[in-house]
């Protein structure tokens, strides 16, 4: 049999990663030093791991409710209340899912039809356009621009509403850019929102992780927590990505819809990642969130090294204030993003990723992360640095 | 700012004025003036390396004392607590709560060389009622620093 042959259309359409050719040179090299990860450094804290383990030893394997254990959806409801302000209840408006990951394709798929439009900000996070392309919709980019420092303008939205359009993608704080949305930038894309029948998927994985500005949730503006779906979890904020744990707030129709889908794929998110996510936040409770905002202190420093170590090798970039990226331009050099980080890699063993693997705007732009110790941040710089003496 | 300034210096004490005046985003001179008025006014104390002699051919025990004594009439501890800090032996000591008073931590480079110094030095003292001598058999972490066996980065090179 040509197996090949048998794999669906929607499947094939959707092109290879553009992280992945990287991904397998890098991996294969000695000596390499990257700014290619997209996760904490930081390890997830003892006491969330020690509540893990002491589950364990307690004989807690089993399934849990579909939509997550009820004292997690009522500790999450406690924390998007405290920390940004949104009301939901634990009963109906909050299922506990796989990462925001399955979050985010839960929400794509409760509400798509073949046919219909999904609005994403260019350049963005790469799984938005291919989880719209499974369902059968149309992803369709919406640029942002450096001189907005790659906000997502009323204007660029605008043009591309269509009838069709189903959904917007909100991913503020941004991978790659690290851009951020302000009260007063949501406020003028909800004002364009207010008008439609447009579902806002609003992906606020990276919410804790800002700079100066406290995270606003388009969902707390007025009108607007109706035709929102909050996507959150606990990989950036608590350094848990490999718990594989998010979790969905919205209007409880949507959400009971993504329930549907999720207890018949998925069943329900494991349950020591909900234990040790229940501790994480109870802990949160008490102390203030202090292991969290610890950690925001660190990588704000060394937003502020690499910021600066850019623009001391002659790199320009403008000043990221959210996640932990930083997105300089290498257009000056005149290469793509592919050939220059492909050329760095070869020829500095640096690592970073190509902006154009986040879209078509991406293009003339590296992500670098500094989710990295200083001293590698600035090794890496340093070489960055060289491979630019070398070459320009 | 300053407590900034002293968390960083704290993590790695070679960090310059101009490295922390770029993490902070404030300017040098700022900088070298707090770290001046902090070494001055004594909190930072000092400017120390972090050893693992156990990797190192050095011999020396470490032991933990525990000290009773009789507090002194408008002294309190301090008198006491000074009279062993002196000895160069002593490399710390800390007033307890709890069932002893002061607890003394003494490095020499043989037990008997340690057992020696309590019974010679710091049991006769007038103020001392009695003492305990723990050794260490060995260090784990040591100021916040896990010795050995540090997690490493598990992480792959690129994740989107
Ligand atoms: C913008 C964005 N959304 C979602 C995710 C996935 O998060 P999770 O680990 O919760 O599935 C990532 C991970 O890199 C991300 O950058």
């Amino acid at each position: 049999m040509n197996m090949e042959s048998m794999i669906a259309e929607r499947v094939k359409e959707v092109p290879p990663s553009g992280i992945r050719k990287f991904f397998d040179i890098a991996s294969e090299m000695e000596g390499v030093i990257s700014l290619g990860v997209g996760e904490p450094d930081f390890v997830t804290p003892w006491n969330v791991r020690e509540a893990c383990i002491y589950s364990l030893e307690k004989g807690m394997t089993c399934y849990t409710s579909n939509w997550g254990m009820p004292e997690l959806r009522k500790a999450i409801s406690c924390y998007l209340s405290r920390r940004f302000g949104l009301q939901y209840n634990p009963k109906n408006e909050i299922v506990v899912t796989v990462g925001a990951s399955e979050a985010i394709d839960l929400a794509l798929r409760a509400i798509l039809n073949p046919g219909d439009e999904v609005l994403i900000p260019d350049p963005s996070y790469v799984a938005y356009m291919p989880c719209v392309h499974f369902t059968g919709a149309k992803a369709v980019a919406v640029e942002c621009r450096p001189e907005n420092e790659f906000r997502l303008t009323p204007d660029k939205l605008e043009q591309k509403i269509t009838s069709k359009t189903k959904a917007l993608i909100l991913p503020y704080p941004n991978n790659p850019t690290g851009a951020i949305m302000t009260q007063e930038d949501l406020e003028a894309i909800a004002q364009v929102l207010r008008r439609t029948n447009i579902i806002v998927i609003s992906d606020e994985i990276y919410a804790e992780l800002t700079y100066g500005k406290k995270h606003v949730s388009i969902a707390s503006l007025p009108d607007m927590k109706e035709r929102t779906v909050v996507i959150n979890g606990f990989s950036k904020a608590f350094a848990m990505t490999g718990w594989r744990l998010g979790y969905a707030a919205g209007h409880p129709a949507l959400i009971s819809a993504m329930v549907k889908i999720h207890q018949y794929t998925t069943l329900c998110a494991p349950i020591m990642a909900q234990v040790a996510a229940i501790e994480a936040l109870k802990k949160g409770f008490e102390d203030g969130f202090a292991s969290v905002e610890y950690m925001v202190r660190q990588y704000n420093m060394r937003r502020k090294v690499m910021v600066n170590g850019f623009r001391e090798i002659g790199l320009e970039c403008y000043e990221p204030k959210g996640a932990f990226y930083v997105f300089p331009s290498i257009k000056k050099t005149g290469m793509t993003s592919d050939e220059f980080c492909e050329k760095l890699l070869m020829d500095q063993k640096v690592a970073v990723v190509p902006g154009s693997a986040f879209g078509a705007s991406g293009e003339g732009f590296i992500r670098c992360s500094y989710a990295y110790s200083i001293d590698n941040i600035n090794e890496a710089i340093k070489r960055i640095g060289n491979f630019l003496k070398k070459i320009l | 700012m300053v407590n900034e300034i002293l968390e960083i210096l704290n993590e790695d004490s070679r960090r310059t004025p101009e490295e922390i005046a770029v993490m902070l985003g404030t300017d040098v001179e700022t900088v070298r003036q707090k770290i001046e008025e902090l070494e001055k006014n004594k909190v930072i104390v000092k400017y120390n390396t972090l050893i693992n002699w156990d990797k190192t051919d050095r011999e020396y025990v470490t032991a933990l004392i525990e000290v009773k004594v009789t507090p002194q009439r408008d002294l309190g501890f301090d008198a006491i607590a000074e009279r062993i800090y002196k000895f160069p032996e002593v490399k710390s000591v800390f007033l307890m709560s709890g069932d002893y008073d002061l607890a003394v931590m003494i490095e020499g480079r043989t037990m008997k060389e340690v057992a020696f110094f309590v019974a010679e030095k710091l049991s006769v003292l007038d103020s001392v009622l009695s003492t305990a001598t723990h050794f260490v058999l060995k260090k784990y972490k040591v100021d916040g620093v896990v010795l050995e066996d540090e997690e490493r980065d598990y992480r792959q090179v690129i994740v989107p």
